[in-house]
């Protein structure tokens, strides 16, 4: 990345944007091995899942963890685009502020509750 | 030609603004067009329900009893709601989040091949994306409501 501070400071342009549409899909790719790793946990063994086996899956550590990387890819993911459908759909700049400050607070909000659930199973 | 040289051809619509009453109701889109909107519409309802989502997951996850909780829910109702409208939700969550899923699939698929953005394979692909994610919800709604 070119030197980016002192009289020449690009000011203007998306050049943020890279960063976060890389982001949106590398977040993307990682919840859908996400995704298929915990169907293939539920389908593996017969009958129907009970309690028993749905808290199992969850219990090791390394789902744990695994689990805890995933909400966190999820919340940048989310908010990258919610973002963008606000910069596309809402014009008055007040109103876009509010809305994203909402998608922010709720999004932490969330992604708090689901590490609290994680962490005391 | 006779068609081409006359004056009396119809002025072809000229959109600056879309309006969302006046213009979405007759503005047809291609299959690729409604994965895409779809797309973003899926991931608004998923992004509004995530406190539901994480409710179902504290529920079912921390404890029996809970458990309990959470199939009754869906079995019996909660917060005044009968159990099928929770149901409802539930499935609603299926769609957005298999459409999600397959749209976004094709999204990085398109984002590594140059050999996928054309016209051909935007258009299969994205009747793909369609009738996938709505037969498979179909398939696991008649689960939710107990038909097999």
């Amino acid at each position: 990345m070119a030197i980016n501070y002192g009289s020449k400071r690009i000011v203007v342009g998306a050049h943020y944007g890279l960063r976060d549409w890389l982001a949106q899909r590398i977040t993307a790719a990682l919840m859908a091995l996400f995704t298929v790793l915990l169907l293939v946990q539920v389908i593996v063994g017969k009958g129907p899942i009970g309690y028993d086996k749905w808290a199992g899956i969850f219990s090791s550590q390394w789902m744990k963890t695994l689990t805890f990387v995933v909400i966190v890819a999820l919340l940048y993911h989310v908010w990258v685009g919610m973002r963008d459908i606000w910069m596309d759909y809402i014009k008055p700049a007040s109103i876009k502020l509010v809305l994203n400050v909402f998608t922010i607070v709720w999004l932490v909000a969330c992604a708090g509750w689901g590490i609290q659930v994680l962490w005391r199973l | 030609m006779t068609e081409l040289a006359s004056k009396q051809r119809p002025k072809r619509p000229e959109f600056r603004n879309i309006n969302a009453l006046s213009d979405l109701p007759t503005y047809r889109l291609p299959p690729a067009g409604w994965v895409s909107i779809l797309h973003r519409i899926s991931g608004f309802i998923m992004f509004l329900l995530m406190p539901f989502i994480i409710w179902m997951f504290d529920t079912s996850i921390s404890s029996e009893i809970s458990f309990e909780k959470f199939k009754a829910a869906f079995n019996i109702g909660m917060l005044g709601l009968p159990g099928f409208l929770w149901k409802l939700a539930a499935l609603a969550l299926i769609w957005a989040y298999l459409h999600h899923f397959i749209a976004g699939l094709r999204h990085l698929w398109m984002d590594v091949s140059h050999a996928a953005v054309s016209k051909e394979f935007g258009q299969s692909s994205a009747l793909f994306t369609l009738a996938a994610s709505i037969i498979l919800t179909l398939v696991l709604g008649a689960k939710v409501f107990g038909l097999y």
